[in-house]
């Protein structure tokens, strides 16, 4: 079975790297990025499983992202990060596409369950 | 005086006493009490009060001029007859003396023809005689044996002496009946003198002159100026009796004059002293029939004063009660809606400066908490890992700090949020019950009484079910926090005024300062040191604001502290 192929998008360069990193340990593909911009580079080139994108983003924004995912790889399924600490940012997300959400700081058995989740495994 | 004060306390609005009084006073609202209530009974009581005094003397004038003024014609009259009566008599005596010569007097043969046609012309005359400087009788002509009498040492004879001439009071005398007796002196050459002393009769003075004054009400008598009577009285008793009702002021005319006798009973008082005469004229009239309709008037006019001022100060008190309680209320509203736009305006600008802090600081946590987890993960992976044991306790306390934190700024962007609520129809009792279910082991093991006071019935509301859990249990866990072991807690509900309802949370635990009851409400304001992250209170302030609801606190240090929540019964 192939491993699940993982994007993070956060512009806290130490915190989408870092969770990246994680990830890899626990045996995913994971690829950590800092900008929209970024991100859509590199879907152009290659296709992820499950994109985990923050909300609040400078440039284009998380929910303008996961539009233009959803257009591009609509087989991917998107998790958004939050940092406003509510339920209602979560569920609009949800209503406008997303598979999940999750509320800054995560903890990481939370994403992966929702990874896996996302990823059908 | 305490209980007259009482009275007055009660009776008076509560800007009449010192408690409850605000830090500027109540002094506006009592002035404004006093202004309203003085003028507005100025304004009403005094045209009553002037009409009434009006009506009133208008009225005793009919009746004086129906009553009094015959009366002091009568007594007028009657005194004018009397004094005549007296007056003729000394003056005919007067111009006797001065034109015949002692000798003539002192015969006997003269002065009884004398006599004689003296009692043709003037009635009452009983007897007369000549006494001598010496106070010896030298004639006399009448029923009795006078001659030769000494009257030197009586004082009439002193009396007429000195001024010249003597009426006296009535006495019986020689004679049995009663009398008095005119004097008068003339002198003659080398200082010497005699006296012409006269008797009359005063039955005739009644039968001719007091009858005339007879009415079915009316007594008309002579009483001397220690009151006792000079002639008979229908009223007051016989001759020489003294009568009971005061002797009346001297004056030099006719008086009329209203008085009470012993049994209360009114009666008016003509009277008139006779000049040169021990004599007082007496027309006394009891006219309870003829006063009736005056009496049953002048009652009614008193009884009708009396209520219409009762009245009209209940209504003005009435009207300046309500009149200022309606200021003080709107002022009250106005000032209660000032302070809570300021409060809300205060709490909205906290919140949302709480959430942007919450927000900036949740990245960093992140990163904070996905490096130390980064470095677990290293460690776990890493075999041999020198001290791995005491390096992952490390991260652990790191990443514990960072759930510590991450609870904090969960709490923030809680305090701002601002979702949907869910409104159902609550049963109070049944949900504060619930509440207290998750604090039940706690009270059990601390030994915390909790008494509820809940009447039979309590309407039911519509409103938030879980909001309404926090907002109790962040209330009660407070009172839990400041009751010693073995304290007492008091929950009550009551249906409150505006369609809602009032349930209080009350501790007897160790109370809340003044300075910190100002800021309870606010966020990060806590008393509990490390315990508290300061936001409860607030959450709860925020939430019972948007269900339409109020929360005050009262609270005394070493007494306990007391939570008021008022919800509406209807949501809106």
């Amino acid at each position: 079975m192939n491993p699940i192929s993982v994007l993070l998008v956060d512009d806290e360069e130490d915190l989408s790297l870092v969770l990246a990193e994680r990830l890899e340990m626990k045996g995913f593909i994971a690829r950590g990025v800092v900008s929209s911009e970024e991100a859509l580079d590199l879907i152009e080139k290659e296709e992820f499983d499950v994109m985990i994108i923050d909300i609040k983003m400078p440039g284009i924004g998380g929910l303008d992202l996961m539009q233009r995912v959803k257009q591009k790889r609509p087989e991917t399924q998107i998790i958004l990060f939050t940092g406003h600490g509510t339920d209602k940012e979560g569920e609009t997300a949800i209503d406008d596409g997303a598979y999940d959400y999750l509320i800054k700081p995560i903890k990481i058995e939370d994403l992966i369950a929702k990874i896996e989740k996302a990823a059908g495994k | 005086m305490n209980i007259f004060r009482k009275i007055i306390l009660n009776i008076l609005p509560v800007y009449f006493s010192e408690e409850a009084a605000p830090e500027e006073g109540w002094g506006r609202y009592r002035r404004l009490w006093r202004r309203v209530a003085f003028l507005t009974a100025f304004v009403s009581l005094m045209p009553l009060i002037i009409m009434t005094f009006v009506n009133y003397y208008q009225y005793k004038r009919v009746f004086e001029e129906e009553m009094i003024y015959p009366i002091s014609r009568l007594t007028s009259n009657t005194r004018r007859s009397l004094s005549s009566f007296i007056d003729e008599r000394r003056s005919v005596l007067d111009m006797i003396i001065r034109d015949k010569e002692y000798d003539e007097l002192k015969n006997q043969e003269k002065l009884t023809i004398l006599f004689r046609n003296l009692k043709e012309s003037f009635g009452g005359f009983i007897d007369m005689g000549v006494i001598d400087a010496d106070g010896i009788q030298q004639s006399y002509v009448g029923p009795y044996e006078l001659m030769g009498k000494n009257y030197k040492d009586q004082s009439w004879f002193q009396d007429v002496r000195l001024r010249g001439i003597y009426v006296s009071e009535v006495f019986m005398g020689y004679r049995k009946f009663p009398h008095f007796v005119i004097a008068v002196m003339h002198e003659i050459d080398k200082g010497g003198f005699y006296v012409l002393r006269a008797t009359l009769d005063m039955e005739t003075v009644s039968s001719n002159i007091l009858a005339l004054s007879h009415r079915p009400s009316t007594d008309a008598f002579i009483i001397n100026r220690d009151g006792v009577l000079q002639t008979d009285s229908r009223f007051y008793g016989k001759t020489f009796d003294t009568i009971h009702i005061p002797v009346p002021p001297i004056s030099d005319k006719t008086e009329v004059v209203e008085r009470l006798d012993d049994n209360g009973r009114l009666y008016i008082l003509g009277y008139a002293y006779i000049i040169q005469s021990p004599f007082i004229l007496m027309e006394v009239t009891k006219p309870e029939e003829q006063m009736k309709n005056w009496f049953s008037l002048r009652n009614d006019l008193l009884w009708f004063l009396g209520v219409s001022i009762f009245l009209i100060i209940l209504v003005i008190l009435w009207g300046a009660n309500y009149l200022v309680r309606h200021i003080l209320e709107a002022d009250l509203r106005h000032a209660r809606v000032l302070h809570n736009i300021e409060y809300t305006s205060k709490m909205a600008s906290i919140g949302r400066l709480a959430a942007g802090v919450a927000h900036e600081i949740n990245n960093p946590l992140s990163i904070i908490n996905e490096n130390a987890g980064l470095l677990k993960d290293i460690v776990a992976a890493t075999e041999d890992f020198p001290r791995a044991e005491k390096f992952l306790k490390h991260i652990e306390a790191v990443t514990k700090s960072v759930e510590r934190c991450s609870t904090i700024t969960h709490r923030l962007l809680g305090f701002a949020k601002r979702i949907d609520t869910q409104i159902e129809t609550i049963d109070l009792k049944n949900l504060i019950q619930e509440v207290l279910g998750f604090l039940d082991k706690e009270a059990k093991h601390r030994n915390i009484t909790i008494a509820y006071h809940i009447p039979e019935y309590i309407p039911t509301i519509e409103s938030d079910r879980g909001q309404l859990q926090q907002v109790f249990l962040n209330i009660i866990n407070n009172s839990f926090d400041a009751l010693s072991d073995g304290g007492r807690l008091d929950i009550t509900i009551t249906p409150s005024e505006l369609n809602r309802v009032s349930i209080s949370i009350k501790d007897n635990g160790h109370g809340i300062s003044e300075h910190d009851l100002q800021h309870i409400f606010e966020p990060f304001f806590t008393s509990k040191k490390e315990h508290g992250t300061g936001l409860g209170l607030s959450i709860t302030y925020g939430i019972i604001q948007k269900l339409g609801g109020d929360i005050s606190v009262e609270s005394k240090v070493g007494v306990g502290t007391s939570f008021t929540v008022m919800l509406p019964i209807k949501h809106e």
